[in-house]
């Protein structure tokens, strides 16, 4: 599957291409990380336990950063090991451009997986990789930008991340979590019928 | 009125009593002492090269035995291809390699790396998570045109993918063409047989035994045909000697083909019995079913049928692909090329025929025999095409049929086999009154006042089975005859022991083979003993597969029964002081004609072994008696079916309202069997049209794995079956008449359901949709389609 989306982090530029870089940060912001190393200025080892649909998995994972242009932009390209669930492999191009509020983060992503994580999961995983990239740039701009409101972050992910792909656009299953690194006791869906 | 015992009754099915009381015997069943469980890893990735597996945590692990690796088979052959075909340029087959392990290159997802042998299951799964594979994903080769046009190759022996390119018959090809270039009308059809899952409920088990003191191993497997296993195992793969090897498929619950094969978990846990010297057991759960067992169909076709102004067929052309997978499986090249190829005229007189069949190598599951094996493919491409045809003139789908059926037999068809009887004007009628053709018109109406969507759709089918004449299946590239084997054994107090080399795995032998004996020894059934599935008791046997159980293996049963009476006449002439010739065999009673002697089948059984007044010096004593019997043709069961359904045009849902079957299988022994066997088939071949599909994605993803994405037919989604049988033309050439009757239904069914869903869509000019014909697919179709109809 391919997806693509771009949030306003309300931060400089330099803060936003530091934080990218900080394996803290990325610990923190990827969902289910549990450990995440740098091994070189460019190679992460990283664990995360996930569940998609019925395969729930920890993978042992490897994440390069590629193409990078300092402050601007990198290719992030990254392999997971889950044993018996299977493998997932994917890369993101993420970019940042100055905004009238800030910085802009754009990211065109595609991921893919195989073994069990296929054979069971392939109807859910556009869902699933939504929900991952939601989650993990809400939490990313939480870290950059302080702790918002939760109606100020549900509302700027909601808006700004556009998939491209038809099916996951309309999967409300993927929208619906996105606001669980945020703001983890609330459901934005419920939010939007009660606003 | 129907008979109470043998032939022609419908005796109640023996076995069920115990498959209903939860007594049967499984293989996975069984646990033997001492036994070890073996789990497999299996790739991920479908294709990939392994720079390295590191097996020491796993071999550190609680519990683990040992873990197996390609190195471990080294010293053995691969799993062998039973049958070898010759291509167009007189080439024979491509033939990778089939490794029990893989051995450098994983070529599917599925395709097993390491094995890992542990005290218990759960020990041996978790060890297995703990090996390193260093796997480097190479690209897959998943799509079939996409396979053959260049590019990645899934084995360097074929870098373009083909297995074989296979003209058939050659010499008819610029003949056909010129018929085709010049008929009056061709009708053109590109369609996809899709690919199928054959789901048995009883997934594949096998245990390896080794007996050190005499050096004998032993395979519990779920095989269709454990002789075959052992011959493929013993001499090709682990180099074990028959008299060493017994191969054991006991009580085995379902195989629609897909246990036909020798597998490789089958050579591992019998070598892996022996270096461990200890039991080994396997058992497949339901998702690794999914990625080994061998698939069915997946064929890609265009079909060209030229006709002249009145609709006669003049020639029929078609090119198909034909998916292999990565390995060939034992039966794999032969299902497209002399299970397919010889069945294109169907039941038509089309003078000229000629194919092109390529076999494709794909980083997918093996693909081999299932359910029709061939002929299904066959069916549906000359039934769909017919359908179309008739559409196009402007002819009813069963006038055309009709105007073009085989009337006169034997009918020699242009793909060289012999037709020996039938009369498809017989069975068409019968479906056609069955089915309440006249009424049809009528309840269209009625839906169409529901805002549904009618249809009606026929299909004949014509098979080949009772496979198969062994010289013939020789000269085609068989590596094995096609005969089957039968010993009777009459004991001294007249009960009767059958050992037959057919196998059953839910065709009833036991119940059906048993009224055969009965009928002709006039004793009960439940005197007789019918004994299947282990080389150490029966002689030889060859299997159960293409319908041939009773047509061939039925037959040798005959032939040992006919020596067994001609036996006992010789003992009953002596002790009833007669000359031979006068004595008559009837109802159990050997009697001398034209007196009242007569002796009782026990007295004459009880003198065969207690020969004190016996004519010892020109009989022996004993009354046993094995037979070979290997069939003069095939058996050619055909048949007509028609289908109704309703389409609802706002969500695409087709509901099959009825189903009509009007089979010929020949003389039928058991009619309930029968008919049990043809709602079977209906329900496969109609879930195949319906709903199943197996699909991978680009990467070779196997995305339906399970029966969450794989979807298997249920009660609700099929219609009560009316079937008929009485339109009967007994085959010519086994002693019992008989046709077989496993496959039909998933025969004839596919075309009669797909043309029923195409008549109800007709304002909308759908020419064709691939099957499965799943609610999103139609709706699509008629989506598309209706700004053309609401043009018109």
């Amino acid at each position: 599957m391919e997806m693509t989306g771009e949030t306003v982090i309300r931060a400089p530029r330099g803060d936003v291409w530091s934080a990218l870089n900080d394996p803290d940060v990325l610990k923190a912001c990827i969902p289910g990380c549990e450990r995440l190393e740098k091994t070189s200025p460019t190679d992460m080892e990283a664990d995360v336990t996930q569940k998609v649909g019925p395969v729930k998995a920890r993978f042992k994972g490897a994440v390069t950063l590629e193409d990078i242009v300092e402050g601007e932009s990198y290719r992030l390209v990254g392999e997971g090991k889950g044993g018996a669930a299977g493998f997932a492999k994917g890369g993101a191009h993420v970019r940042l451009s100055d905004h009238d509020e800030g910085t802009l983060l754009s990211y065109e992503a595609e991921a893919r997986v195989g073994g069990k994580l296929a054979q069971l999961g392939s109807r859910l995983i556009d869902g699933f990789a939504r929900k991952m990239a939601d989650e993990f740039f809400a939490t990313f701009k939480a870290q950059v930008e302080g702790p918002p409101s939760a109606e100020t972050a549900a509302a700027i992910t909601d808006a700004d991340t556009d998939a491209s792909n038809a099916a996951s656009t309309e999967d409300t299953a993927a929208r619906e979590p996105a606001m669980a690194g945020a703001a983890p006791e609330s459901k934005s869906w419920i939010r939007k019928i009660f606003s | 009125m129907a008979k109470d015992f043998g032939i022609g009754a419908s005796s109640k099915r023996r076995e069920d009593k115990r498959f209903l009381t939860g007594t049967g015997r499984y293989t996975d069943d069984m646990n033997k002492p001492g036994q070890a469980y073996v789990h497999f890893l299996r790739s991920d990735m479908a294709s990939g090269r392994i720079n390295g597996i590191d097996i020491a945590a796993a071999e550190a692990a609680p519990g683990v035995i040992k873990v197996f690796t390609s190195r471990d088979f080294e010293a053995v052959g691969g799993v062998p291809c039973g049958w070898q075909v010759t291509d167009r340029h007189g080439e024979p087959m491509k033939e990778p390699k089939h490794p029990v392990l893989a051995e450098g290159f994983v070529r599917h997802v599925g395709d097993p790396i390491a094995a890992v042998v542990a005290e218990t299951r759960a020990q041996a799964r978790d060890a297995a998570e703990l090996i390193e594979v260093d796997l480097e994903e190479l690209p897959a080769v998943v799509n079939l045109r996409a396979a053959v046009s260049g590019g990645t190759a899934v084995h360097p022996e074929a870098p373009d993918n083909l297995c074989y390119d296979w003209d058939f018959p050659a010499e008819s090809k610029d003949a056909v063409d010129e018929a085709i270039r010049n008929a009056h009308h061709v009708t053109v059809l590109e369609l996809v047989n899709n690919r199928l899952v054959a789901n048995p409920m009883e997934p594949r088990a096998a245990i390896g035994e080794y007996d050190a003191a005499d050096d004998q191993h032993t395979l519990w497997t779920t095989s269709q045909n454990p002789h075959v296993i052992r011959l493929l195992m013993g001499a090709f793969v682990l180099g074990i000697p028959e008299h060493k090897l017994r191969v054991v498929a006991p009580d085995v619950g379902g195989g629609f083909g897909s246990k036909i094969y020798h597998y490789a978990e089958e050579a591992f846990v019998t070598l892996a019995a022996k270096v461990l010297n200890r039991p080994v057991k396997w058992t497949s759960d339901r998702g690794e079913a999914f990625m080994s067992d061998a698939h069915g169909r997946d064929h890609v076709c265009k079909v060209e049928l030229a006709m002249d102004a009145e609709g006669h067929f003049l020639a029929l052309r078609s090119t198909t692909l034909a998916n292999m997978g990565a390995y060939l499986s034992t039966f794999a090249p032969c299902i497209p090329t002399w299970l397919h190829g010889t069945l294109l005229a169907g039941n038509y007189k089309t003078p000229l025929i000629f194919t092109n069949v390529r076999a494709v190598f794909t980083n997918t599951v093996p693909v081999d025999a299932y359910r029709g094996a061939g002929r299904p493919e066959a069916t549906y491409l000359i039934e769909r095409t017919v359908d179309k045809a008739a559409r196009e003139m402007g002819i009813d789908p069963a006038e055309l049929r009709r105007r073009n059926f085989i009337t006169q037999f034997p009918y020699q068809t242009p793909v060289a086999v012999e037709y020996d009887s039938g009369d498809y004007n017989a069975t068409l009628d019968k479906v056609l009154e069955g089915s309440d053709r006249a009424g049809f018109e009528a309840r269209k109406a009625e839906s169409a006042s529901r805002g549904k969507l009618r249809g009606y759709g026929l299909a004949h089918y014509i098979e080949a089975c009772g496979i198969a004449p062994s010289s013939l299946v020789g000269a085609l590239g068989a590596r094995a005859g096609l005969y089957e084997a039968a010993t009777v054994r009459v004991n001294p107090t007249g009960s009767i022991s059958v050992f037959t080399g057919s196998h059953s795995h839910g065709q009833g032998h036991e119940t059906t083979f048993a009224q055969v004996v009965a009928d002709m020894l006039g004793v009960p059934e439940d005197s007789i003993d019918i004994v299947h599935g282990d080389t150490n008791r029966v002689p030889f046997g060859m299997g159960t597969y293409g319908s041939r159980s009773l047509a061939v293996g039925g037959s040798a049963i005959v032939k040992s029964v006919d020596k067994i009476v001609a036996k006992a006449k010789k003992i009953a002439a002596h002790l009833l002081e007669a000359a031979e010739s006068d004595i008559t065999f009837e109802n159990g009673q050997f009697s001398v004609q034209g007196t009242d002697k007569s002796l009782a089948w026990g007295e004459v059984c009880l003198a065969a072994y207690v020969p004190h007044k016996y004519p010892i010096e020109t009989l022996e004593p004993g009354l046993e008696e094995t037979s070979f019997y290997d069939p003069a043709n095939f058996t050619y069961p055909s048949g007509a079916y028609a289908c109704e359904v309703e389409v609802d045009p706002e969500t695409g849902k087709v509901e099959v309202l009825s189903f009509t079957a009007a089979d010929d299988f020949g003389n039928v022994v058991n009619p309930m069997i029968v008919e049990g066997q043809v709602h079977g088939g209906l329900a496969q071949g109609l879930g195949q049209a319906l709903m199943e599909g197996c699909v991978y994605d680009e990467n070779g993803q196997l995305i339906t794995a399970s029966f969450m994405d794989y979807a298997m037919p249920l009660a609700k989604d099929l219609p009560s079956f009316t079937v008929d049988n009485s339109a009967c033309t007994p085959c010519t050439h086994n002693p019992l008449g008989v046709k077989g009757c496993g496959e039909a239904g998933a025969i004839g069914s596919p075309p009669a359901l797909v043309n029923a869903v195409l008549d109800a869509l007709s304002d909308y000019g759908i020419a064709h949709i691939d099957m499965p014909l799943t609610p999103s697919k139609v709706w699509a179709a008629i989506d598309a389609a209706r700004p053309a109809a609401a043009a018109e």
